[in-house]
């Protein structure tokens, strides 16, 4: 993973709940065996309309998508994460994430801001507003700003540590092989095996 | 010191090391199928890594697999690629794989308990969010995403921030007719799709005890629509009787050690846990989806809800885009809406059991609408219903029954809804396009699916009868 240390420039509003992973990216995007190539099934469905808010000329070279609260729940499908990276974006803003999508945001170096309700409606019309409105996410702070609004948002120690020095999890977690192995060690004997 | 709850006992047990960076969790069951893992492997690769336990690691090929003429080699060369990369990496890694068309092939959650793997107290991984079904046997099981595999595969754990606790008691008697279905669709109408976000539920009450272990896993397998990170349900003799002579159930003294250990997964009377939900059995009825999240649903008794009644306005916005796509109008009695397409299978209803409550509506009965698809969930299932003849049953009403896979649940193999189709389907998601672009899916159980293909509207087994 890249370091990601500060993050700086304009929003798109997708002022929708529940924007589900299927429709961030429709399962027949799913049978790619690569990790690239997902950005033109982002959205694919709704960017047919010329209308929908990501073919707006305001909202072009936007690097901050904001979206209403359950952003990202529903399918595991890590799809989601890569097609909103690759289209462009390098953080998310919602009131609530589905839990796995937020980890997947993680491992990837998108950010994944979590903001009140209130925040998150303001954000929206902001942007609405004023499209050029600047946005600033600063990791090693954990603070949003955006036009008048200040607001710092959760990311654990850990996960913040790996944003701002690029680390790769699995890397971190072979250090602990030893442990890894007494683990093993104290199984019950009842558990089973798949082979 | 207070007691603790079921999934804070599963999730302790499998601590390997536990500081201010987090919880590194042990993985006791790892499943894996074609769709979320080819680029975990070739990550693996590009490190040079190896998969730590390819004993504990278990593949299948499910979300692609066509569901006719499977002696064929599959028509879709995308999806064709992605099986033979399934097969390839793990014939490279050592690990298990059932391939099309293998008698232990099926859908993943239907596979591992069928054959005993999923167990009580064990944490259950997989590259798909419906791994939350395991949890009916008292399992942490939860969904991962690819780069999450990858670490699976060569670590065998998983770094975790812990979750809250949330109970979700079901009391009381269910009403005849009222299925695992309902209860899981009545208690998302309740709590919504973001109600278990955060938190592991743990499903308790007389209700849930009185579900065999398939209505357990039907509940269990819906804790995802709900956010929630996990679903779990305490173990016990349904439990035990289900798993005892399984394939990889443990045997002789195994056994009994085995079951000593699970009488414990119990939460402690003294336990306390983050958010509770109670809901009486007796007011749960059979439930519709009317829109395009889960958590839009409604007794089938009801109508399709006037979006201006409702008081908040992000659940008002997101009711009027769902009727617009649903294509159904406010006060619309639910049974008065024609159904095009029937689809009974998935990892939530493609269990014997739900054969049975389809095959028991079926019997004598004529399909009045163009498809009804039945999809058992694995080999082990269609091999069952056929011993028990429900296939008779199902071809001589005139559904369509069909080879194992998930299939229409999520239309990446040829089983797909056509743009303005209206379908109801025993999956477990109502999304906008999630059985094929412009689809328009309600969910409902089992025996009300079969109903509505007889009725051609939305229907109960009761309705059949006057």
């Amino acid at each position: 993973m890249r370091a990601v240390r500060t993050i700086e420039g304009t929003a798109v509003p997708l002022d929708r709940s529940d924007v589900d992973t299927d429709q961030i990216i429709p399962s027949d995007w799913l049978k790619q065996v690569e990790r690239t190539g997902f950005e033109k099934g982002l959205f694919s469905e709704w960017r047919d309309d010329p209308g929908f808010v990501l073919n707006l000329e305001q909202f072009q070279g936007a690097n901050v998508l904001i979206g209403g609260p359950n952003f990202g729940t529903g399918s595991s499908r890590e799809h989601a994460v890569w097609a909103i990276q690759q289209y462009g974006f390098e953080a998310v803003i919602s009131p609530r994430f589905g839990d796995i999508f937020r980890n997947n945001c993680t491992k990837n170096g998108l950010v994944p801001v979590q903001v009140d309700a209130e925040t998150g409606e303001r954000l929206m019309r902001m942007v609405e507003d004023d499209p050029t409105t600047v946005f600033e996410i600063d990791i090693a702070s954990r603070t949003l700003r955006a036009g008048d609004i200040e607001t710092t948002f959760p990311l654990d120690d850990s996960t913040q540590h790996r944003f701002l020095e690029g680390l790769d999890d699995i890397g971190l977690t072979l250090k602990l092989g030893d442990e890894i192995s007494d683990f093993e060690g104290r199984r019950p004997a009842h558990l089973p095996t798949a082979s | 010191m207070a007691g603790k709850t079921l999934s804070e006992k599963v999730w302790d047990r499998h601590l390997v090391h536990s500081g201010d960076d987090g919880d590194l969790l042990y993985i006791d069951l790892h499943l894996v199928h074609e769709v979320t893992s080819p680029q975990a492997f070739d990550g693996l690769r590009l490190a040079g890594r190896t998969v730590r336990r390819p004993d504990l690691t278990l593949a299948t090929m499910d979300h692609n697999v066509p569901t006719s003429n499977i002696d064929q080699p599959v028509a879709d060369p995308i999806s064709k690629k992605q099986m033979d990369t399934l097969a390839a990496n793990c014939a490279e890694f050592g690990i298990t794989c059932h391939a099309m068309g293998d008698p232990g092939q099926g859908i993943v959650h239907i596979i591992g308990p069928e054959q005993g793997l999923t167990q009580p107290g064990m944490t259950v991984v997989c590259g798909d969010s419906h791994t939350s079904t395991h949890g009916a046997f008292g399992a942490i099981a939860f969904g991962i995403g690819t780069s999450e595999v990858e670490h699976v595969l060569a670590t065998q754990t998983l770094p975790q921030s812990r979750p809250k606790t949330m109970a979700v008691t079901v009391e009381g008697d269910l009403q005849p007719g009222v299925t695992a279905k309902d209860v899981v669709l009545a208690i998302l109408g309740r709590i919504g799709t973001g109600g278990g976000i955060g938190h592991m539920i743990e499903y308790r009450g007389s209700a849930i005890r009185s579900l065999s272990m398939e209505g357990r896993m039907t509940v269990c397998n819906m804790s995802i629509e709900m956010g929630a990170k996990a679903g779990l349900i305490a173990p016990d003799e349904t439990t035990f009787e289900y798993l005892e002579g399984r394939p990889h159930a443990p045997e002789g003294a195994d056994w009994d050690a085995a079951v000593a250990d699970w009488k414990t997964l119990v939460t402690d009377d003294d336990a306390t846990f983050d958010k509770e939900v109670v809901i009486d059995a007796a007011e749960i009825t059979p439930h519709v989806s009317w829109g395009t999240n889960p958590g839009q649903v409604v007794p089938i008794t009801g109508e399709v809800p006037h979006p201006d009644a409702m008081v908040d306005a992000t659940e008002r916005n997101a009711a009027e885009r769902a009727l617009d796509y649903m294509g159904l109008a406010a006060g619309t009695p639910m049974k008065q809406v024609p159904v095009d397409t029937v689809f009974i299978g998935s990892c939530t209803n493609g269990r014997i059991e739900d054969l049975r409550a389809v095959a028991e509506v079926a019997e004598g009965r004529k399909v009045s609408i163009n498809r009804a698809m039945i999809v058992p969930g694995s080999f082990k299932v269609k091999d069952q219903a056929v011993a028990e003849g429900l296939d008779k049953i199902f071809v001589e009403a005139g559904f369509d029954w069909r080879e194992p896979g998930c299939s229409m649940c999520l239309a990446m193999n040829p089983d797909k809804l056509a743009p303005g189709e209206r379908c109801a389907s025993t999956s477990n998601r109502n999304f906008e396009g999630r059985q094929g672009r412009g689809g328009r899916t309600h969910l409902v159980s089992p025996a009300v699916a079969a109903a509505t293909a007889i009725a051609g509207h939305f229907a109960t087994p009761a309705d059949l009868e006057n």
